[in-house]
């Protein structure tokens, strides 16, 4: 149809129109491979060419190295840069970060739980509801404003150190502080302010999973266990928990890859022994050897994968 | 959803009630706390209580150009993201419901990738990649990154939608004689609205939100999560980003909160 045909001219034009849509669309309803072909192309073009695309480079570049003189990549492959990579300092960075996500992991499947337990067997209609957006408000909403929070609550003069000095209880963190590994010149400098940090910002990624698994969970089967004389105490242990446990893997994707891959809490809350994320992004800021960090991002690459298809196997894909 | 359930809830032991509520209060009150300093007038320390509340720091951030420019610069991102992964997520989910084929389970698994993976190894490789193929750092890599991972939340709320609709109605509509152009705008087409809308709103919460794919990919353009980490390790004004975070809470919350109307809890 001309651009220059006056629009009552396009009205009258509709009849004729429709049956080449319409053609088209009868064409397509003939061919149902070809839409798939059509509705699939796409995105899967995208994701294949953009994101796969874009991972595999970047594990070819780990077996690139690092010419020591002129800093240039060399494009010959070789293990050199793994052989780098296997310093204790990286070592240490390596362990460090999934201890630190490990242990993140286990203390939100803990805190989430009673919550989630709540809402899938307590909580009323309405209750759940509001229950539901109360985790769901956090878990999208900025990430960046919600690790600033804890800096002013974290700080020498904020509000947890006040909290803790009308309590009467500067010795008790002043201890905790004086711990090694775990303590620092203040919580807002240490391991253990970074953790309660990684929490707080993780902890929603593992209510909605382990939620919705409770939720599956059938009423009858509890009576049943309840019926055959088990105590309250023995069917949640024998019963729920087991039932609950591919929502708390799934959940755990998240909490440990998001603690593994990050870099901003470690830097706010951080000192100077490094987390993975840091380390990355030190290396392909100011040191620039793109082919140490790609080996760098290799390992937690290996480590999800790893744990994706464990998880998988364990059924928590049916949680997510 | 099992209403059955409901009549034999019973009440909840107390200590299960109140690590609920420790639980809630946990996420929620670091959050209030922001919205406490943005007034206070000490401008050098985080110091509790506040010496005194002012609500002069508004004023300032308004007319930071600073923050506008970011501001802007990652509104104009997140829309385009967003609609791009509307676009792509809308496909993939049709495709998946109506059709079966082989790798049909792998799409989700892909499509979830880059939120599962840790954000540094998407971000290293796009930015590895984008560098290679010498394309210039800045807003269309940004909107890149942020597509790839946004597609994922528009495909999984069009999926459960599809799936909760049912097949049945567009057959129906077919059997009454409507061809396949009518059967989409009078059937599919509202079946599906709500849901699109919900998961363009959650992608643009998602990408509005994003930093640690995006600094890898921003080149030397500043979104606001960027300014905002800047101001974390160098504070310029610390009121400023008080005032920039509470805007930032306030901005996110509405888009979620009408997304989670707009699936009725418990489609995502």
């Amino acid at each position: 149809m001309s651009p220059t045909r006056p629009a009552r001219d396009r009205d009258s034009q509709g009849p004729e129109e429709r049956p080449v849509l319409l053609r088209i669309a009868s064409f397509l309803y003939l061919r149902p491979s070809l839409v798939l072909a059509l509705l699939l192309g796409p995105p899967l073009v995208w994701m294949i060419v953009v994101y796969l695309g874009s991972l595999v480079f970047l594990l070819i570049q780990s077996f690139f190295s690092l010419d020591p003189f002129t800093g240039q990549v060399i494009r010959v492959l070789t293990l050199a840069t793994y052989k780098d990579l296997w310093t204790p300092a990286n070592l240490d960075i390596f362990f460090r970060t999934a201890t630190m996500a490990a242990v993140v992991t286990v203390t939100t499947a803990v805190l989430a739980f009673p919550l989630a337990y709540f809402m899938a067997r307590y909580a009323s209609t309405r209750l759940k509801t509001v229950l539901y957006l109360a985790v769901l408000l956090p878990l999208w909403s900025s990430y960046l404003v919600r690790v600033y929070a804890w800096r002013l609550i974290l700080a020498k003069e904020g509000i947890l150190n006040w909290f803790i000095q009308q309590l009467d209880l500067t010795r008790v963190l002043d201890l905790l502080l004086r711990a090694p590994v775990i303590g620092g010149p203040s919580l807002s400098v240490s391991f253990l302010g970074m953790f309660i940090v990684f929490v707080y910002v993780w902890l929603p990624y593992m209510i909605l999973p382990v939620q919705a698994a409770l939720e599956r969970v059938p009423r009858s089967l509890l009576e049943a266990s309840g019926d055959l004389g088990a105590r309250p105490g023995q069917t949640l242990r024998h019963v729920t928990l087991p039932l609950a446990f591919p929502g708390v893997i799934a959940g755990s994707i998240f909490t440990f890859s998001l603690t593994l891959g990050d870099f901003v809490v470690p830097y706010s809350l951080g000192n100077s022994s490094f987390f993975i994320g840091q380390a990355v992004l030190s290396l392909t800021g100011t040191a620039f050897n793109i082919p140490l960090a790609a080996a760098f991002t290799v390992v937690p690459m290996g480590i999800m994968a790893f744990y994706l298809v464990g998880a998988r196997t364990l059924g928590a894909f049916d949680a997510l | 959803m099992r209403s059955e359930a409901n009549e034999s809830r019973g009440r909840a032991p107390l200590s299960l009630r109140l690590a609920t509520l420790g639980v809630i209060l946990f996420l929620h009150v670091p959050m209030a706390i922001i919205f406490l300093y943005a007034f206070t007038t000490d401008d050098a320390t985080f110091s509790f209580p506040p010496p005194g509340l002012t609500v002069d720091w508004f004023g300032v951030a308004v007319h930071r150009p600073d923050v506008w420019q970011a501001l802007l610069l990652s509104l104009r991102v997140a829309l385009i993201a967003t609609l791009a992964a509307l676009g792509l997520g809308t496909l993939a989910a049709t495709a998946v419901y109506r059709s079966k084929f082989f790798g049909r389970e792998a799409i989700s698994f892909l499509l979830l990738l880059p939120l599962a993976l840790p954000g540094i190894v998407s971000g290293i490789a796009l930015r590895s990649a984008i560098g290679m193929a010498d394309f210039p750092f800045g807003f269309w890599t940004i909107v890149i990154g942020h597509a790839t991972f946004c597609i994922v939340v528009v495909y999984n709320n069009v999926l459960a939608r599809y799936r909760r609709t049912g097949r049945s109605q567009v057959e129906a509509s077919m059997d009454l004689g409507a061809d396949p152009l009518q059967t989409f705008r009078y059937v599919i087409l509202p079946a599906i609205g709500t849901a699109l809308l919900a998961g363009g709103m959650l992608a643009f919460a998602l990408s509005f939100d994003e930093i640690v794919v995006t600094t890898f990919t921003a080149g030397h353009e500043e979104t606001l999560p960027i300014w905002m980490f800047s101001q974390l390790t160098k504070p310029r004004q610390r009121p400023v980003t008080n005032v920039v975070a509470v805007f930032v809470i306030v901005l996110t919350a509405i888009p979620i909160f009408l997304a989670n109307r707009l699936t009725q809890g418990g489609s995502e």
